[in-house]
């Protein structure tokens, strides 16, 4: 009895051993493959799970389905963390060599590690085949591009520097909702009218949240030159100006909320909008789903407005999906990128996102009136990347910059951020 | 010889599974984790070129490093001090014979049984930041609540949102959770020690201070040395509590290196991160290979 339990034990290991070297050794699939003959599944990974962005993801998927019966999408969403956790997922999967057939990455310099990495398909070629370079602005297109290849399919843009306002709350206060600040100083008078009334002037949560308020304020006080020179080195990270602009953020922080750091995400402090416990609350567009979501209507129950001092500008960031390199069905991916790419999957998605579409041909005569200012906007304003999005900077320059962000939250010491930051330009920039 | 084999061959064979899997998935992937901390793969990029020690150096010289072994030293010491105090307190009255000391156990060892990350999710909310006579004070909610209104409300304060002593607030869960464990092996301690002993000391006179302070706590030290050693190496790798209660992994003030790794992963930067998680192996091991070594003496004995 005792001898074959010990054979069994031996067999097990010895079958363990075998599988934990089996798995890396898949044929590539053939790439050339057309996608209007894919068949099988096709595993899309997002972070996407819950809310707005769900609902989205499943709109997109339907017309997915229509485009392609013959594929079955398999939903690898992985939720949380603005998808922090989703990337440690993908990162594990992406070095394991087992990718899923599409991934979504934030467009600009987040997509670059990927690229670095050799992990992404040029997908130039596909850009041709469906006559995409055409339908998407050229902005958005000129900061996809990477030597002249292209890597991903953008599903969505956002816009970053808009602050959005309970209209109650600043009526109450004196703050005439319809005539927005337009200068940092006009808006910190605005905010110390909220303060007097015994409202919090300005909602903000986590890390990240405060590192998108903080690029915002660099991007009024320092000027559109000024802060894209902040990632490719124009400006002077040592400089006076900045100085004056990291101020300017402490005073920003002055009048926010207390306990932003106990905030779990971004909705908490919305929400602290949405119930008039705040009067702003600067924040990706992203609101403005949740604020439908809720039943609010615009203009009654909140206002927005550009981050005063960043009118005419868009803080851009867009989500866009690639093609793995080794990914397991990669005409099925194909499919998945041009509906994502194709107008009537863009109208799909974005109407329910809350975004506008990156596709221009997309129908978007029922958006609602932000969606269609968005796109008014995007159309006419000076475009410039988001820092907090990994629009502007690679993700362990964000991550730096961000302990120094979260760092000054607590002892509001100007000279040691601006060292933070300086030192770690320098330590990133090329 | 086939005798030879026949006498350990068996024993062998049944270690065989473990040893296997524990030098692959254990000691092999640590060997290869300290080859990573060698080289300078700093971005998702694939690269190997070896740099020597120069990460290492590179993290002692960060003051963000050195702010997170402050902290964890902060932590460590509140934790261990807390959960011996209450572990030591609770023992010794149960010890006493009480009244309802299987319900009293219960209690105090219950804590233990919930998961760092399910109890976390409930600290979060009553370690909130916000105090009653704060700018949106309305919203209040937690301890803060709870002390505002039995008239504490002094004792408000901003838990682990607090600059230099936040990490200390994030230990109180962490002592709540496993007083109770300390308090069983304390407990176990006291029940090891024979009552003719306690006898022999009161006949010869002993006050109750003595008894404890000459006869008790000399024969509770191997119970206290296990609780320091236990307690401080899940100290030095808390990092599951923190990320339940702190929303946002990048949070300066309650950055300890568990942390710190998780942020330089995510960001890519697997030589850092393989770093830092060496350096806590080696603070970790610097905790628990004295102590094997004392007790693999103390069985040869």
């Amino acid at each position: 009895m005792r001898r074959s339990l010990t054979l069994i034990a031996a067999a097990a290991t010895l079958g363990l051993t075998l599988a934990g070297c089996g798995g890396s050794g898949q044929a590539p699939a053939d790439s050339a493959a057309p996608a209007s003959e894919a068949t099988g599944e096709v595993g899309v990974f997002t972070w996407w799970a819950d809310g707005s962005e769900k609902a989205g993801l499943d709109a997109l998927v339907d017309v997915f389905k229509a485009d392609y019966p013959g594929l079955t999408f398999d939903n690898l969403a992985v939720a949380g963390g603005a998808g922090s956790q989703a990337k440690s997922v993908l990162a594990a999967q992406l070095k394991a060599g087992t990718p899923p057939d599409s991934f979504q990455a934030h467009a600009g310099a987040e997509l670059q590690d990927y690229i670095d990495a050799d992990q992404l398909e040029d997908l130039t070629g596909f850009y041709a085949e469906n006559k995409l370079t055409d339908q998407f602005p050229k902005d958005l297109v000129d900061r996809l591009t990477v030597d002249g290849k292209i890597y991903s399919v953008p599903s969505n843009i956002h816009r970053s520097n808009v602050v959005w306002a309970n209209v109650e709350v600043l009526k109450k206060a004196g703050v005439d909702p319809n005539k927005p600040a337009d200068s940092l100083e006009g808006w910190f008078a605005d905010m110390d009218k909220i303060k007097a009334s015994g409202k919090t002037p300005l909602a903000v949560a986590g890390t990240w949240t405060q590192t998108q308020l903080f690029e915002n304020v660099l991007l009024s006080s320092l000027g559109v030159d000024g802060y894209n020179g902040l990632w490719d080195g124009q400006t002077d990270w040592k400089g006076a100006d900045v100085t004056k602009a990291i101020e300017a953020y402490k005073k920003t922080l002055s009048y926010t909320n207390s306990d932003r750091d106990s905030l779990s995400d971004w909705a908490p402090a919305t929400q602290l909008v949405e119930d008039g416990a705040a009067a702003y609350n600067l924040m990706g567009d992203w609101a403005e789903a949740k604020f439908a979501q809720d039943g609010k209507k615009a203009g009654s129950d909140y206002s927005y407005f550009p981050m005063p001092g960043t009118a005419g500008v868009f803080n851009f960031l867009a989500d866009s999906f690639t093609l793995p390199v080794g990914a397991p069905n990669p005409a099925g991916a194909k499919a998945w990128l041009s509906t994502i790419g194709s107008a009537e999957g863009q109208t799909a998605f974005n109407k329910v996102k809350g975004s506008i579409p990156a596709n221009t041909t997309a129908k978007t005569d029922d958006f609602s009136d932000y969606q269609k200012s968005a796109i008014k906007d995007f159309s006419q304003d000076k475009i410039v990347s988001s820092l907090a999005h990994g629009a502007a900077v690679p993700v362990a320059w964000l991550n730096e910059l961000s302990t120094a962000v979260s760092k000054f939250g607590g002892d509001g010491n100007v000279a040691a951020l601006q060292d933070a930051a300086a030192a770690t330009a320098e330590k990133f920039a090329k | 010889m086939l005798r030879r084999v026949k006498h350990w061959g068996p024993g062998l064979l049944l270690l065989a599974p473990t040893i296997i899997l524990v030098g692959v998935f254990v000691y092999w992937l640590i060997i290869e984790n300290f080859r990573v901390s060698l080289t300078n793969q700093h971005t998702a990029k694939p690269s190997n070129k070896y740099v020597g020690f120069e990460n290492y150096t590179n993290l002692l010289a960060d003051p963000n490093f050195q702010h997170s072994l402050w902290n964890l030293l902060i932590l460590t010491i509140v934790f261990l001090g807390g959960t011996l105090i209450f572990g030591f307190l609770w023992a010794w009255m149960l010890d006493k014979p009480a009244k309802g000391e299987g319900f009293f156990r219960a209690v105090y060892l219950f804590p233990m049984s919930v998961s760092f990350i399910a109890s976390g999710v409930v600290w979060r909310w009553l370690l909130s930041s916000l105090q009653t006579d704060q700018p949106g004070g309305e919203r209040t909610t937690g301890l803060n609540r709870l002390l505002d209104s039995v008239g504490l409300g002094f004792m408000q304060n901003d838990w682990w949102s607090n600059p230099t002593w936040g990490i200390a607030a994030i230990a109180v869960p962490a002592i709540w959770q496993l007083s109770g464990y300390v308090m069983a092996l304390f407990l176990a301690g006291f029940r090891g020690i024979p009552e003719e002993l306690r006898e022999a000391a009161r006949i010869d006179g002993c006050s109750e201070w003595k008894l404890y302070r000459h006869v008790i706590f000399p024969q509770l030290n191997p119970v206290m040395l296990s609780a320091v050693i236990i307690i401080g190496h899940m100290s030095l790798k808390l990092f599951d509590l923190i990320r339940a209660i702190v929303p946002d992994a990048n949070t300066y003030d309650v950055q300890v290196p568990a942390t710190m790794m998780w942020v330089k992963y995510i960001g890519s930067d697997y030589a850092d991160a393989a770093a830092i998680g060496m350096i806590l192996l080696v603070l970790v091991a610097l905790v628990v290979v004295p102590y094997l070594m004392y007790t693999s003496r103390a069985e040869k004995r």
